[in-house]
């Protein structure tokens, strides 16, 4: 009996080591073909294939890919913005966030005022808030994203722009990934929404009273907003199931009805590549149509889940 | 006592099949596809999956005015080629790899603002082979500003 209670025992331990093996991105082969698969892939010619691209039922992977706090930083400065702190969350409000909820919304707050700091050379801001940002990192359980040795990098590279920015860029990657790698999909939308709502509370402040509406580059990277509000609802709808995320949809659906009242009309798109550097620009036009109300509007609205999330 | 055993050691199996890919694919997208984005930055964000020849996958994403992108398609090198096409929200083909020697790689930026689909497959191999490959796929973007 009790030998064959070992080698039963062996052969699952066999089958334990062997999987990742089997997995392994160099060199992964499946035993079996798989024939549902085949019916849906197969597909070689062009006519077929635009068939198979129209047919979104089939695709095996879907990804809704919001603007990382550190694109969301590059967008704000490319757009003309300015550097303020006062529109940031304080780091002293890290003792505030207790719940996996606050904390997933803050550290997404966070990198993007970390992000935000980094690209305006503040260096002292930038320090802080990757403390700040590691405190909810800890918090959430993530280790090892910010590490001692992620600071101390950080610290002795703090005028090198490009190095702080790989730093930040790896330390979004590494807290996603392992959102991913513990089945915390939930978490991961929510660090997104976070640094997406908080992105989008900067570049409202911004705007001053006197600014003309209808050209001002920030008010404009604000209204394509409305192009990414639909990512934000698809990607939490995929976690519809957890509690924090139903509460979060709640609130993005009051930004979601002013955005309503924002008009965006687009040309079609015509793809010109330059021969010379191998860059292709998508050339459109696009016109939006915005009343200063619903700017004022949607600015409140935003202070209102912002304070939500950070108070 | 030995059913309660085995089901133990079974249910580590099962949990341990999803995140050894994954934990691989992070440190594939980390340590081999972040290295081909550069000049360009990449923006943090995280999109790998394990996909088996003939798989596809989406992604759908705002591109901004004024940012230079780089979309980057990464696959272990055991996958045969991928196939990938940038397309509007109509689904008219922008940009389609096969015309471009399967590259992996697209520069672009763009007037205005536009939501896109990256759409991909990965190729059935070469061959009258009954064994599908399966491999890391990630979706890298880099950014950086217009000049």
């Amino acid at each position: 009996m009790n030998i064959k209670l070992f080698r039963n025992t062996f052969y699952l331990m066999v089958i334990v080591f062997a999987i990742p093996l089997l997995t392994n991105c160099s060199s992964d082969k499946e035993k079996e073909k798989d024939e549902e698969k085949d019916e849906v892939v197969t597909i070689d010619s062009l006519a077929i294939d635009e068939k198979l691209v129209q047919d979104v039922k089939t695709v095996k992977e879907i990804f809704y890919s919001l603007p990382s706090p550190l694109e969301t930083a590059m967008i704000l400065k490319q757009a003309g913005a300015k550097y303020n702190e006062e529109f940031l969350n304080p780091t002293e409000n890290t003792s505030k966030y207790v719940t996996n909820k606050s904390m997933a919304l803050n550290l997404g707050v966070y990198t993007t005022d970390l992000s935000y700091a980094s690209l305006f050379d503040q260096t002292q801001a930038t320090i802080n808030y990757m403390d700040a940002a590691k405190k909810m990192a800890e918090g959430l359980g993530i280790l090892n994203v910010i590490d001692e040795e992620t600071i101390n990098r950080l610290e002795a590279n703090i005028n090198n722009r490009d190095i702080i920015m790989d730093i930040i860029s790896e330390t979004i990657l590494n807290s996603s990934s392992f959102f991913e790698e513990n089945d915390r999909q939930a978490m991961s939308a929510i660090v997104l929404v976070g640094g997406w709502v908080e992105g989008l509370y900067i570049a409202t402040n911004l705007v001053g009273p006197d600014v003309d509406l209808e050209n001002n580059e920030l008010v404009r990277r604000i209204i394509d907003q409305k192009l990414t509000l639909s990512t934000v609802y698809h990607l939490l709808e995929e976690n519809i199931d957890n509690e924090d995320v139903k509460s979060i949809i709640v609130q993005v659906d009051q930004i979601k009805k002013i955005y309503d009242d924002i008009e965006i009309t687009s040309s079609e798109i015509e793809p010109v590549t330059d021969d010379e550097t191998n860059v292709t620009t998508l050339k459109s036009t696009t016109k939006v149509k915005m009343s200063p109300q619903t700017f004022n509007q949607l600015k409140k609205q935003v202070k209102v889940i912002r304070n939500n999330f950070t108070l | 006592m030995k059913k309660i055993y085995q089901a133990i050691i079974i249910l580590t199996v099962l949990a341990l099949i999803p995140l050894s890919g994954i934990s691989q694919c992070k440190s594939f997208a980390k340590k081999v596809c972040k290295l081909e984005l550069a000049p360009y930055t990449h923006d943090g964000n995280y999109n790998a999956a394990i996909l088996t020849e003939g798989e596809d996958a989406e992604l759908y994403k705002t591109f901004y005015a004024g940012q230079d992108y780089r979309i980057y398609i990464c696959g272990s090198e055991s996958l045969p080629d991928i196939e990938f096409q940038v397309l509007d929200v109509n689904r008219n083909v922008l940009y389609d790899n096969r015309k471009n020697n399967f590259s992996r790689l697209w520069d672009f930026n763009l007037e205005s603002s536009q939501q896109l689909i990256i759409s991909l497959r990965v190729k059935h191999s070469e061959g009258e082979s009954d064994e599908l490959i399966s491999g890391c796929v990630a979706i890298m973007f880099g950014i950086k500003e217009s000049d």
